[in-house]
């Protein structure tokens, strides 16, 4: 089974980075406990090109920073075509994965993990309580990874 | 009752802007302002910060033109490490940064067309939003969206192998680049199985603005009229008057094509320009001392460089903007027909990537160069959406003490007010709903100019579009978003 896991923000813009940092984290502990099939990648936003990779997976989890959010993170699969709009110079995860359906016919089982942020200002570095809820998610995501089938069961 | 009109734009990636439009109690348009939030925080963050870092921290500004930022950026340290204002690097820093520039070019001017043009173009600017998106391309037109897709690959790629990685690129420093071309990067783009190579790029270019020409002959009154307002253009030319998108002198001409400013060195562009402060934006608005605040605004971007070039300095492009030239006079105003100068640009863009990847210096590993240190710097580059500066000044200690940018929508400020202006009172006066056509025309118009807002914080969730009606007492009449 094939996996990427895509984050995207901008990592200088301090919390707005949450998702590339996530995606690191996760590589480095991934290459630890040598787990196969996992790819990582990540940007500043999402893109059409981006389908390229999307099709080649199976399983598709996209990291982001979640502005207006309660919880910690939320993990949640979503649907192509629930959010097509587009005007600007970025495509959602929903858009993309819709985007790759009708390039490719290929929609792979995608997820989003969206990590509750604090500040937005300009600094390479986390805040506490933004490092605090993306450790939560890695924790979260770990034995996931570690057995894929875990994604789809149902409460996911 | 006289009521004001607010449209706000939240996007993900380009911080916000809103539109208000204030209509009098007899319904009509009496004053409309576009507020875009622009982020200054930067300038006071690099004081203090070695020289040396600037290239790569400024990239935080902004996830839409990094690059633009990274090179502005390097070129003005350049001249603070005493390698010269733009021509002194070796043929190989030069080369390098000017292929990761026409790359940064080639990609961004892609997107605009194929994902903020086309469907406009494909489907009409009153067509359901749901299908007006690069989604509905790929549902109507397959073979546009693969090019959509690949040219802007193409273009990532090219910058991924120029400045070291997509986030935060390294690539061009102080004095020149840290890496060179390997000749198995410069084969991935010029032997790679077609369409991924670089004369792919160039004929889907053509066929990109083939498209556009085609919509063009069938809605000339629309493409010819619709925003069309009279301005300056200013960019940086060649000093031989070609269009030059690294590097040059500055010039503008009037709305006639008059020269108002005269092959300048933008190393002294504070004898020249100046921002103003208005009360209600927070973004600043340029003017040419010269010419005054009133009269001395201008246009910067494609539209603006295709009105001061004398000429396009590789065939294919040149061609085009001949034909261009003979069909729209010595200079042009008309705000859409800014789509067909960025298409020019892309073929342009195209042209110069594949005769760099043929120029042996990119394998050169003579990459940087110094001389004498200077206590002030400044860059120019003319980025995707139009000139931006950058200046640094430095103390003893190789530390920032002074930074000042003007970024390329901060220099459309004024044409993107006098176009939703436009807008505005050809749509809504004697209206007293907003309309989904009014929405999208406004869109339509701020669209022409690409413009990027450098407050670049943005979440998941986020809505794209929020319109919110609200009387002269505060109170909301009606609020739409999309």
């Amino acid at each position: 089974m094939k996996i990427l896991i895509y984050g995207f923000g901008n990592p200088g813009r301090q919390d707005d980075g949450l998702g590339i940092f996530f995606a690191e984290e996760l590589e480095a502990w991934a290459a630890g406990e040598k787990l196969e099939g996992l790819t990582f990648d990540s940007n500043y936003q999402l893109n059409a090109e981006d389908a390229l990779m999307l099709k080649e997976n199976d399983i598709v989890i996209f990291s982001d920073a979640a502005a207006k959010q309660e919880e910690p993170y939320k993990f949640r699969q979503i649907q192509a075509g629930d959010k097509i709009s587009f005007s600007t110079h970025s495509m959602s995860p929903e858009s993309l994965l819709a985007f790759c359906w009708e390039m490719y016919s290929k929609k792979p089982l995608t997820f989003i993990m969206s990590i509750k942020a604090k500040e937005w200002d300009i600094n390479g570095e986390l805040t506490n309580e933004a490092r605090a809820n993306m450790n939560m998610a890695l924790e979260f995501i770990k034995p996931m990874l570690k057995t894929p089938y875990l994604f789809t069961t149902p409460n996911n | 009752m006289g009521k004001k009109i607010t449209i706000e734009p939240v996007t993900r990636v380009e911080g916000h802007g809103k539109v208000t439009i204030n209509i009098n109690d007899k319904g009509e348009v009496e004053q409309s302002r576009l507020h875009i939030v622009e982020f200054r925080g930067f300038e006071r963050f690099v004081q203090g910060r070695p020289y040396w870092e600037a290239p790569v921290l400024v990239q935080r500004l902004c996830g839409i033109c990094p690059v633009s930022h990274h090179l502005a950026s390097a070129k003005a340290i350049d001249v603070i490490v005493g390698a010269g204002t733009g021509t002194g690097l070796t043929p190989a820093g030069e080369k390098m940064r000017r292929l990761m520039h026409y790359g940064q070019i080639f990609q961004s001017h892609s997107l605009h067309f194929f994902h903020l043009a086309a469907p406009d173009l494909l489907f009409g600017y009153d067509s359901d939003p749901a299908l007006r998106n690069v989604i509905g391309i790929a549902m109507a037109n397959k073979e546009l969206a693969v090019q959509a897709v690949l040219m802007r690959k193409f273009g990532q790629e090219i910058i991924k192998a120029t400045a070291g990685k997509k986030i935060h690129g390294t690539g061009a420093i102080p004095g020149g680049i840290n890496k060179n071309l390997s000749v198995a990067e410069r084969d991935s783009f010029l032997k790679a199985a077609d369409p991924n190579n670089a004369d792919y790029m160039v004929k889907w270019a053509q066929g990109a603005l083939d498209f556009f020409k085609g919509y063009y002959k069938k809605n000339k009154d629309f493409i010819d009229n619709f925003s069309y307002f009279p301005s300056n253009h200013m960019s940086l030319v060649r000093k031989d008057g070609a269009l030059d998108l690294y590097h040059g002198v500055l010039r503008a001409v009037d709305a006639d094509g008059r020269k108002v400013l005269h092959d300048v060195d933008y190393q002294d562009y504070l004898k020249y320009i100046r921002e103003e402060v208005k009360s209600w934006s927070y973004m600043k608005f340029p003017y040419m001392m010269s010419m005054g605040k009133e009269k001395g605004w201008y246009r910067v971007g494609p539209l603006a460089r295709l009105n001061t070039a004398d000429f396009i300095p590789s065939p294919i492009a040149q061609k085009e903007f001949e034909e261009y030239k003979s069909l729209t006079g010595k200079v042009n105003n008309r705000c859409m027909h800014t789509h067909w100068a960025r298409l020019i640009e892309t073929i342009h863009a195209a042209e110069m990537i594949r005769d760099l990847l043929n120029d042996s210096d990119l394998q050169s590993d003579n990459l940087v160069t110094s001389g004498t240190r200077q206590a002030r710097g400044v860059g120019v580059i003319e980025a995707p959406r139009g000139t931006l500066f950058h200046e640094y000044s430095v103390n003893n200690n190789d530390q920032i003490t002074e930074c000042n940018m003007i970024v390329s929508t901060t220099n459309n400020n004024e044409p993107m007010n006098r176009a939703v202006n436009f807008v505005a009172k050809a749509m809504m006066n004697g209206k007293k709903e907003i309309t989904e056509g009014m929405m999208n025309a406004v869109e339509v118009a701020i669209r022409a100019y690409d413009p990027c807002l450098s407050c670049a914080t943005h979440a998941y969730g986020q809505m794209p579009l929020e319109i919110t009606l609200i009387d002269p007492n505060g109170m909301i009449l009606d609020k739409k978003a999309k």
